[in-house]
């Protein structure tokens, strides 16, 4: 197995408080890395590390098994797009492009990428929120890279938008990339990334795949009709330990995927289901969860 | 390399502000230079002025505002090629696409004396065409100083201005910013050397000899050397023109030092 991305014991202090504390992450090549936690997890910290914009305070990282050596083959947008507001879209990207030694005629296929061609001519101070996204994940491409390092990609992008980026997202994955984005999303990690990092305070609390940390919190929504009916249904199914009642309401801790199994009993039972909805756990029952902090 | 050169002129040449800024010293330059003088002279009270506008005496002219107000306007520009990758957050746009800060910072040094390139010839050319003016109107002969002394003018004119310019660049680099170090190397530049030089060094004797190690002085006699007259601004011969020379440059590397040092070892936050 290779490693786009190892980090080993990496931390950063600021003052005495570490910003991140005794990280070991590794983001294999070719997937999707959701790299997940609350504000202030240390996510930006850390990314901000990896591309040598800022100093480990101990431990080491690597790129590709490699210690890092330039990033010619990594592409990343910390903490939002910024760019030249004088300038044009396509004039801040040839500026960059130079900074990559990349050639000035990549500005206009990644231009085309994010489908900004015909804006590309207007000075960027008047681009609205997402047309800066985008065209900061066309610098992010102007090298082609292998590693795509995204600090909450769709942060700001109203639901379109976001749905935009993280189709983007995939499709870049799709294309033999591997990309590491940060995230305070559990849902947003849930739908793009293979495997993620919980962050909480600078550490690490679980790095698993996806399917694995959602399988834990979580609930079913029911709601049926008769109560009593459904309840004593519902006991049976899935025992009354698992079974919250609130009137016709009830939430069940099961996975997910007893969903239909549960549905087909009640209907059976002559219980008729007006909801039957998957609850995901919110980050911070995951966090509480995970740190083993009673709620 | 090229390419990151590329980078920062484009930066800089798409900017009104490094024009307004160009624009500015030129203006200054030649309005305190011939048009004021000039107009003195025809009232009849400053008849002796007329040689110092006359094309023998265009080099001069041309480097009077160095060590002050130009300098103060170099000293902008090289805020405002390093500040504001600050100021817009760009550095780490920048730091991703190329992460060697000594290519990136190197550039932005050829930038800066490309630019103050292009402000001394431009001054040159704009003293030289006043002083053709003055001589045609005057009825005076066209006598141009020669090619060695236009050289060398140009040259430490050059030397002044890269070397405010990179003041403004160390400053932007210390001070993280675009207004503070604007505002404090006006400061230091429009008054505090002011005051030292008019009421401080008469006073007292120690700082009457720090004068002749400070960047301003030196370029004011430098400019001296070079022909300005001792009535601009700073222009005073305190020293020989090969010490002011040296000191003028060792300024310009100390401040190309600190501020690349600073860079390289900082954090991007
Ligand atoms: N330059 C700095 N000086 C001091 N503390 C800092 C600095 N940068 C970050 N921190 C601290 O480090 C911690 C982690 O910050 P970081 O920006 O990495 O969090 P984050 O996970 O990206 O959060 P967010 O979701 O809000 O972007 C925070 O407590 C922050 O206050
Ligand atoms: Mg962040």
């Amino acid at each position: 197995m290779s490693f786009a991305v190892e980090t080993t014991k990496l931390t950063k202090r600021y003052g005495s408080t570490p910003a991140v504390d005794q990280l070991s992450i590794t983001v294999r090549e070719g997937e999707v890395y959701g790299f997940l936690g609350p504000n202030g997890a240390g996510k930006t910290t850390t990314l901000r590390m990896l591309l040598g914009l800022i100093r480990p305070t101990s431990g080491s990282l690597t790129l590709f098994g490699e210690r890092p050596r330039g990033l010619a083959r990594v592409g990343a947008l910390i903490e939002g797009p910024t760019f030249y507001p004088y300038l044009s879209g396509r004039t801040n990207l040839r500026v960059l492009a130079d900074h990559a030694g990349v050639s000035r005629r990549r500005v206009d296929e990644v231009l085309e990428l994010v489908d900004l061609t015909d804006r590309a001519a207007e000075v960027f101070r008047t681009y609205s929120l997402g047309m800066k996204q985008r065209l900061g994940l066309a610098a992010v491409l102007l090298k082609d890279p292998d590693l795509l390092i995204l600090d909450e990609p769709t942060n700001g992008l109203d639901p379109a938008g976001m749905a935009d980026m993280r189709q983007t997202i995939r499709r870049l994955a799709e294309d033999g990339r591997t990309v590491l984005l940060s995230s305070h999303l559990l849902a947003e990690v849930e739908q793009i990334c293979d495997r993620v990092g919980v962050l909480h305070k600078g550490k690490l609390l679980i790095e698993t795949t996806v399917a694995e940390l959602t399988s834990g919190g979580g609930s079913l929504r029911v709601t049926a009709t008769p109560a009593d009916t459904a309840y004593t249904v519902l006991t049976a199914v899935v025992g009354a330990d698992h079974v919250h009642a609130d009137n016709e309401v009830f939430e069940l801790d099961v996975p997910a995927t007893e969903a239909a199994r549960i549905n087909a009993e009640l209907v059976a039972a002559g219980v008729s289901v007006s909801e039957l909805r998957w609850l995901q756990p919110a980050l911070e029952d995951m966090f509480l969860q995970l740190t083993g902090v009673e709620s | 390399m090229t390419t990151a050169i590329r980078a920062e002129l484009t930066k800089q040449g798409h900017r009104s502000a490094s024009w307004l800024l160009l624009g500015i010293g030129t203006l200054l330059t030649v309005t305190f230079g011939y048009l004021v003088p000039y107009v003195g002279l025809s009232d009849g009270s400053a008849a002796r002025g007329l040689d110092a506008m006359l094309p023998g005496n265009f080099v001069g002219a041309a480097v009077g505002g160095l060590p002050v107000f130009v300098g103060a306007l170099a000293l902008i520009f090289g805020v405002l090629v390093a500040g504001s990758e600050y100021g817009y957050e760009t550095w780490k746009a920048v730091l991703v696409q190329d992460p060697s800060r000594v290519r990136v910072y190197t550039a932005k040094l050829a930038t800066i004396a490309a630019g103050t390139l292009t402000g001394v010839l431009v001054l040159f050319t704009a003293t030289a065409l006043c002083s053709v003016g003055v001589a045609s109107l005057e009825d005076q002969a066209i006598v141009w100083p020669s090619a060695v002394d236009i050289a060398t003018g140009l040259g430490g004119a050059w030397l002044m201005a890269t070397m405010w310019a990179a003041l403004g660049v160390a400053l932007a680099i210390v001070l993280r910013s675009v207004a503070l170090p604007i505002g404090l190397g006006l400061v230091w530049m429009l008054a505090v050397q002011n005051l030292l030089a008019a009421i401080a060094a008469p006073l007292v004797p120690a700082i009457a000899d720090l004068q002749k190690y400070l960047p301003g002085p030196n370029a004011g006699a430098l400019a001296a050397s070079l022909g300005a007259s001792p009535q601009a601004p700073g222009v005073d011969a305190i020293v020989g023109a090969g010490h002011a020379t040296i000191a003028v440059a060792a300024y310009l590397v100390a401040f190309c030092g600190i501020g690349g040092w600073l860079l390289h070892r900082r954090d991007i936050t």
